[in-house]
């Protein structure tokens, strides 16, 4: 039983990875100068190296097929990433925010993951913990930048957060098995890591003179732990998949 | 930025900064000259330059241009219009240095890499 919570957790931590950093990849060549291109492109990339890290301990130790094909080859409603990862880039306002609330939420999830009972998560998370130091400095440093900046970047910052904020929250939409993974300190669950998030958030947003929205419906971005999704996620996995899917078996 | 022991360098906090920049409309972003550390105790060479509103940001975008394909601990950003040069026309002036004979100048003149390869030798074991 602790074996299938541990599995959840991790599926839907790497499906989370993957599709965002598949939407944060659908920037590069269109990154608004060379110079961010360059740093929203290789963020994505480590975002599919921690998918591919998560996918390789399902399989080595939880018997789960291979990366490859648990990533390329899964129906959507097997996945279990949060709506908030599927949905449309849309203007760099929006992609820039929801780095900004996804990567802080990322990085404290695997501070919590280097005191876990689970001794995977546990060698994952000390192997990254300075490789997510540098996507929160990047979106604190860009929120900071253009909350501050002209009266136009000021009011697409606040009318993307304003948007997106309910959303966002479905990344702490309980798992099926969340009492299990706090009862065996595998996880100190959603609620805490949904609690230190608005604590690291906060003071950003207010140095950046952004304001944090009311909440309006807390449940509008969930599903997605559950394996249901918004109409974007299976266009996105069949474009992911489409050389793939021409010949499976084909060895590269 | 904060200021760190050392009155001469600013540090980038990865915690918070305060630091904020509005440019002006028709105004250009800078560029700066990214220096590169490979390890410490080295020092840090000059890699190339980009372009950004402010040092803050000039530093994010470096650590990605310049430090990701390479081993890297440290860079160094600095506003290409700080950087003071001569021009290039003016070359000739430093031919006192490579002429022959001053070749007496020349610090690559005293060969003590072989004596000291004999010395080891001599005296290996």
């Amino acid at each position: 039983m602790k074996k299938k919570a541990i599995k959840d957790l991790i599926y839907k931590m790497a499906d989370d990875e993957l599709i965002i950093g598949h939407r944060n990849s659908e920037w590069t060549g269109l990154g608004p100068i060379i110079e961010e291109d360059i740093s929203f492109s290789s963020m994505a990339q480590d975002k599919i190296g921690h998918a591919l890290a998560l996918y390789t301990i399902l399989q080595e130790t939880f018997g789960e097929p291979d990366p490859d094909t648990v990533a390329f080859l899964r129906p959507g409603k097997e996945f279990k990433c949060c709506h908030f990862t599927e949905m449309p880039n849309g203007e760099y306002d929006f992609s820039l925010i929801r780095h900004f609330l996804f990567d802080h939420a990322e990085k404290i999830r695997y501070e919590y993951l280097e005191s876990s009972s689970e001794q995977n998560l546990v060698n994952l998370a000390k192997k990254i913990t300075g490789e997510l130091k540098y996507p929160v400095l990047h979106a604190d440093t860009f929120i900071h930048q253009l909350g501050n900046g002209s009266e136009e970047s000021h009011a697409r910052l606040q009318t993307a957060i304003n948007e997106c904020f309910d959303q966002s929250l479905g990344i702490f939409e309980l798992g099926e098995f969340e009492q299990e993974l706090i009862d065996n300190k595998v996880f100190p669950g959603e609620k805490a890591l949904r609690s230190r998030w608005f604590e690291e958030i906060t003071p950003v947003l207010e140095g950046a003179k952004l304001k944090l929205p009311d909440i309006k419906n807390e449940e509008v971005g969930f599903g997605g732990r559950k394996g249901h999704h918004t109409e974007h996620l299976q266009p996105l996995l069949d474009e992911m998949s489409e050389v793939l899917t021409i010949d499976p078996e084909t060895k590269w | 930025m904060e200021n760190s022991l050392d009155p001469r360098i600013n540090r980038l906090s990865l915690i918070k900064n305060d630091g904020s920049f509005a440019l002006e409309k028709g105004e250009n972003w800078h560029t700066y000259e990214v220096f590169h550390l490979k390890k410490r105790g080295d020092h840090h060479k000059h890699v190339g330059s980009l372009h950004a509103p402010t040092p803050e940001i000039a530093l994010v975008f470096a650590k990605e241009q310049f430090g990701r394909r390479q081993k890297c601990v440290n860079l160094w950003v600095v506003p290409s219009r700080e950087v003071y040069t001569f021009n290039m026309e003016d070359e000739d002036m430093f031919a006192t240095a490579s002429s022959p004979e001053k070749k007496y100048r020349d610090a690559s003149g005293f060969k003590v890499r072989d004596k000291i390869a004999e010395y080891k030798k001599t005296h290996a074991g």
